[in-house]
């Protein structure tokens, strides 16, 4: 193994590890090259070119954390019980002894008290999914505030927005399998807000838990989710997904040499191998090192699923926190009898307003597309700033989504902040209506202020922070130039021009047209065009600042 | 800067003028009642006509300003005609009275008087109208039923104290207190006594024996540690949601950035 | 500056001529690049492992000792297993098979990954490779004969041509998951009407108010002021299916100064001497209402936050709610018992469809 490994690393250009001859390696190689024809497939990938930036990782953050789950998950099904039978606790936790709960509350206790090192399995199987979700949404972010999902990754963006939802839905059901306290009472949020539906929420509220609330089947129906449908569809997304990052090739940030028809990076074997590879292994030690030492999900104290009992703080895990809050926000009195029915808006509002959230992450992508009409592949990324619009309209929803997900821990913040959980919920309500756009205005300004900044740099250089005295008595600060590589990294971007509203080929101006030359004016309305060559060179010493463009879009 | 730091000094002295006048006022009125009275308790042990006598004398010093001189109650205070030794030991046992201003609820503190204190100001108080009696040893020594204990709590005391008794928010800014630490005796008697807005637990609701059962249970938890390590408060979702947003991502993180940074 | 044609690939930075599109309809996308050269790739800078034999022994070491550490930590793990077993009801030694079990696991995995990662950084060749890039769309002629493929299908099959044959096949794909729906119906039985279980719950006339858990019956001379008792009907702990019954049946007890309660004409009589039985069942998503503040008489679900005003029969105060909690008419029996007069008048719990 080793003598292979120095090979490579003496001579880098050596193109394929499987060697024709000598040794046993080389013998069980070519057995299984005769078989297979595996060559082609490591002469394909084995030096494919992976360009390294630490935002990158993100995603595969969200897939070692899933493979983590996927161990210690199979490793719990061998032992938990997904029935609602009912039985008595006669395990090892004293305070639940003799109280009678399902077998898949037993099942669970069995594992945490009864099963040496199932304690620490189940632990990190939660805490792994905690992390599986966040990075999840981390990857998202970093992919959009780059523009990483324009052409070609719009279908890809789609299917990592699914697998967002997917996990968010595997999340809940886990959450809900050991029919505890706390997941009981989530369950039984979500019969109320499945009753409050219209027209059919009272139906799917019954057929889904076989009857009337709380039943004995939605555990293991939830199971059978859990454990079988949900992950074929995250593991068929991930397949997919990751296909989609061999066909496009990874994208990667402007820098000196990096143009929109090269990728430049480490290749697979040896150096990403062992990075990624590694990396594999120290999440697993993040997320075994919190499972060590950090309780999660203390089902022993929340006891049994009971309809009477609650507990104070009754929240849902993180991830499905937004929706939760979104249900504290809203103002008394939304639910009226019309028409013999019951709409509760109190309800159908939340639900609408989720989903919308939800479907405009999903359609992003092909919205700006529209809007700027640009039909060419980009692999170069943008640094946010460079997309003022787009990046403050992602603030904007990373502030809505912020004041959901705060508005699910009020009553904590009122405790823990000594303040009243009516204050803190009007507070939040005035959040999640100004706070977007107050984002969206702010982050648009500093991505234009920071923009501005590096036009300054690209003209006249660093501020060196060094004072010195010209001899006529003025002061000055010496700027030092950047570097042509340093340079480009600031250079390489591109504005659009607002489009011009222009009569199509049979004359007409659509509301269409309309609509996309509006759209298209307010996205590129406000930009900073990067400098010419011309600017550059006379930038030394004469005062041009880099002018915010008004565009001649719309008038 | 300059205009950032005039702003700090206009607010500093203001600050300190408020701290320093809380603060007098409660050590200084401490001391006071403690040098005054310390000599004059010697007798603990019956609640002798002496005791009575001596808890009237505090009552009226400490408590009658907003009780009523006799225990009829003011515009700033409940009456507390019938609220028995238990409720006052509860009250000034946990250093909730005297409240230390006005506020959503009384906050527990330091207990301002000492054990004899507090006994013959209840003695006093249960001598005027009998109420609930301090809880008899045999009760608190968390030697009963965890399993039923734990049941009660979860039906009668979870939904405000949180399952773990880490307390949680009431309405307005009131609060149910977390019950780590709490003495037997006041956990019995706050049961008993309904303390600030915590509802009454009479004996034909939670016998003296399910009381027993329920500090049982608290105590098991309390001086038991969690088995899968720390509990981060006890608080539930939003404190693990928390810890692996900034801890588990946030080391992770700290890694992605060492791994994809060129080495030196 | 440069503003590029925006059409198939041509990204050429270098044409400073103004060009604007008309691809398709009326696109006009003008995009503006700087026309400054890429400057190609920095010189490669040596890292100290390339320059200092003494540096890359170093690491070297490193790497092999995080390889043994691993194998300690593997090791550790194993005997932490053995170490620390459970013992009955001894949550200490749970805690700390868990705490030495993980840190043994953790360390075998910290130290294969560091010890990669750092073998891959510090001593692996670190020149960085170029790829090209190919348009993802794949090449005209490649297009052009799937196109082809897809002529020759459909003239050898028909399927544009013959319509009939073709609808009817759409027509029978769109038909054939309908039996798959049907079988949905079966997720809940079959003999119930949900709106109609919704209405109705195990309280009936003379129906006793007893303890929740333990079903003891509660005499009004039990409930003092001030005291809130959490309550299931008589006989709900036999029933087999209790918790369906109790997640619509769980009521809260309270006393209040009869003087506070401010009842409407309708409900007169339906509390006896300050003691009113309200449902426990949030009318907001069905969370158990249950933290009652006896001085201000306020009733706050722990979920969402709604608030009900027991003095007003339960009307909402604050939060998602905006229905009152229903109240459970009680009365007291001849031996002194409270017990219900009815069922609750209208359905308790959450709103649904249905409900009027």
């Amino acid at each position: 193994m080793t003598s292979t490994i120095e090979r490579a690393d003496a001579h880098p250009e050596a193109p394929v590890p499987v060697r024709k001859s000598g040794g046993f390696t080389a013998a069980a190689a070519n057995y299984i090259e005769d078989r297979t024809s595996i060559s082609g497939v490591v002469k394909e990938f084995g030096r494919k070119i992976f360009p390294d930036h630490w935002s990158f990782m993100l995603g595969e953050v969200a897939l070692y954390s899933f493979i983590v789950i996927i161990l210690t998950g199979s490793f719990l099904t061998f032992f938990f019980q997904a029935s609602m039978v009912e039985t008595v606790y006669d395990g090892s936790f004293v305070p639940l002894k003799g109280v009678e709960m399902s077998s898949a509350m037993e099942s669970t206790l069995h594992i945490s008290f009864d099963l040496r090192g199932g304690l620490l399995i189940r632990q990190i199987h939660h805490w792994a999914a905690l992390l599986f979700i966040a990075a999840i949404g981390l990857h998202m972010l970093r992919v959009f505030f780059t523009g990483a999902f324009r052409k070609p990754r719009e279908l890809n963006w789609v299917i990592g927005f699914l697998l967002f939802v997917l996990a968010m839905a595997e999340g809940f059901t886990g959450y809900s399998l050991p029919d505890d306290l706390l997941s009981g009472n989530g369950l039984r949020i979500i019969d109320g807000l499945i009753k409050g539906l219209p027209f059919v929420g009272t139906w799917i509220s019954f057929l889904l838990f076989g009857g009337e609330f709380p039943g004995t089947d939605i555990v293991g129906r939830f199971y059978t989710l859990h454990i079988l449908l949900l992950p074929a569809l995250v593991v068929a997304f991930i397949a997919l997904h990751l296909v989609f990052v061999v066909v496009h090739k990874h994208t990667q940030f402007a820098g000196a040499g990096r143009t929109e028809k090269n990728v430049i990076g480490y290749p697979i074997l040896p150096v990403y191998a062992a990075k990624a590879g590694g990396f594999f292994f120290l999440v697993f030690g993040v997320i075994a090192l919190m499972a060590a030492f950090f309780t999660i999900n203390p089902i022993w104290n929340y006891g049994p699923y009971d309809p009477s009992p609650v507990s104070a703080g009754t929240q849902p895990d993180w991830y499905i926190g937004f929706a939760d809050g979104a249900l504290r926000l809203i103002p008394p009195g939304w639910e009226f009898v019309w028409l013999d029915h019951t709409w509760s808006f109190n309800i159908i509002v939340p639900v609408v307003a989720l989903l919308a959230l939800l479907g405009a992450v999903a359609v992003y992508p092909f919205v700006e597309g529209w809007v700027t009409g640009d039909k060419r592949e980009h692999h170069i990324l943008d640094r946010p700033r460079n997309a003022p619009t787009r990046t403050a309209i992602g603030a904007a929803g990373v502030t809505f989504y912020a004041a959901l997900w705060a508005a699910a821990s009020s009553d904590i913040m009122a405790t823990h902040f000594q303040l009243s959980i009516e204050g803190v919920i009007h507070v939040v309500q005035a959040w999640a209506v100004l706070g977007p756009f107050l984002a969206y205005f702010i982050t648009k300004r500093v991505c234009i202020g920071l923009m501005k900044k590096d036009h300054e740099i690209l003209l006249h250089g660093y501020e060196s922070g060094r004072i010195v005295r010209l001899p006529g008595g003025e002061y000055i600060e010496v700027h030092e130039p950047v570097d042509e590589y340093e340079r480009w990294k600031l250079l390489d971007y591109e504005v659009y021009q607002p489009i011009m509203l222009r009569p199509n080929a049979e004359g007409k101006i659509t509301a269409g047209m309309r609509l996309r030359a509006r759209m298209s004016n307010w996205f590129f309305e406000d930009r900073i065009a990067p400098p010419t060559r011309e600017q550059l060179e006379a930038g030394h010493g004469h005062e041009t600042h880099g002018e915010i463009e008004k565009g001649p879009g719309l008038v | 800067m300059a205009r950032k730091s005039r702003k700090a000094n206009r607010r500093h002295p203001l600050a300190t003028v408020v701290l320093i006048a809380i603060g007098l006022v409660v050590t200084g009125g401490g001391y006071a009642l403690l040098s005054s009275t310390t000599t004059a308790t010697a007798d603990t042990n019956a609640s002798s006509q002496e005791t009575i006598d001596e808890g009237k004398k505090l009552f009226a010093a400490n408590c009658a300003t907003c009780h009523g001189m006799s225990l009829e109650g003011t515009d700033d205070g409940p009456s507390l005609i019938g609220v028995g030794a238990a409720a006052v030991n509860f009250q000034v046992g946990t250093g909730r009275m005297p409240m230390a201003m006005q506020g959503p609820q009384a906050m527990q503190k330091p207990p301002q008087f000492t054990d004899e204190q507090t006994a013959a100001m209840a003695a006093y108080v249960a001598s005027i109208s009998p109420g609930p009696a301090i809880p008899d040893e045999k009760y608190l020594q968390a030697d009963g039923d965890a399993t039923n204990g734990g049941e009660l709590f979860r039906i009668n005391c979870a939904m405000c104290h949180n399952v773990a008794g880490a307390g949680g928010a009431l309405t307005e800014g009131k609060f149910a207190p977390e019950l780590k630490g709490v003495l037997p005796t006041h956990i019995f008697e706050a049961m008993l006594t309904g303390p600030q807005n915590m509802p009454v637990f009479n004996d034909d609701n939670l016998t003296p024996e399910d009381k027993r059962d329920i500090i049982t249970y608290l105590k098991y938890i309390e001086n038991n540690p969690s088995p899968g390590g720390f509990e981060l408060g006890s608080l539930g979702p939003v404190a693990e949601g928390l810890f692996v947003w900034i801890f588990g991502l946030g080391a992770v993180i700290a890694l992605m950035v060492w791994l994809t940074a060129k080495s030196n | 500056m440069a503003h590029d044609e925006v059409s198939g690939t041509d990204t050429s930075a270098s044409d400073s001529s103004a060009v604007e599109t008309t691809r398709g309809a009326s696109t006009g996308t003008v995009v503006i690049a700087s026309d400054v050269a890429n400057p190609g790739e920095p010189p490669h800078r040596q890292r100290v492992t390339d320059t200092d034999p003494r540096a890359a022994k170093r690491a070297a070491r490193s790497v092999y000792t995080l390889f043994y550490l691993s194998i300690a930590g593997s090791v550790f793990a194993v005997a932490a297993y053995m170490a620390f077993p459970i013992e009955d009801g001894d949550p200490t030694a749970l805690r700390l098979n868990n705490l030495f079990l993980g840190i043994g696991i953790a360390l075998s995995l910290f130290g294969i990954g560091l010890g990669a990662v750092h073998w891959g950084k510090a001593l692996m060749h670190d020149k960085e490779g170029i790829d090209e890039r190919h348009p993802v769309r794949g090449t005209d002629a490649t297009v052009a004969r799937a196109v082809e493929i897809f002529d020759e299908a459909d003239r050898e099959s028909g399927f544009g041509r013959r319509t009939l044959i073709r609808n009817s096949l759409i027509g029978a794909l769109v038909a054939f998951p309908l039996p798959g729906l049907v079988l949905f119906r079966g997720f809940g039985p079959q003999d119930q009407n949900p709106p109609e279980l919704l209405s109705h719950t195990m309280w009936k006339k003379g129906a006793r108010l007893t303890l929740d858990p333990s079903g003891i019956p509660v005499k009004a001379s039990d409930v003092t002021i001030g005291s809130v008792f959490h309550i299931i009907p008589e006989g709900l702990n036999e029933r087999h299916d209790k918790l369906e019954q109790k997640a619509k049946a769980a009521v809260l007890l309270m006393r209040l100064n009869p003087d506070d309660l401010n009842i409407s004409p309708e409900r007169e009589g339906w509390s006896y001497d300050g003691i009113v039985a309200y449902s426990k069942i949030c009318t907001h998503v069905g969370c158990p209402v249950a933290l009652y503040e006896h001085q201000t008489h306020h009733l706050l679900c722990p979920c969402h936050q709604s608030t009900f005003d027991v003095v007003n029969e339960c009307e909402v105060i604050f939060g998602p709610a905006k229905r009152a909690l229903p109240q459970l008419p009680i009365e007291v029996d001849s031996d002194g018992y409270l017990v219900a007069q009815s069922d609750f008048h209208e359905p308790v719990g959450p709103s649904f469809w249905e409900r009027s």
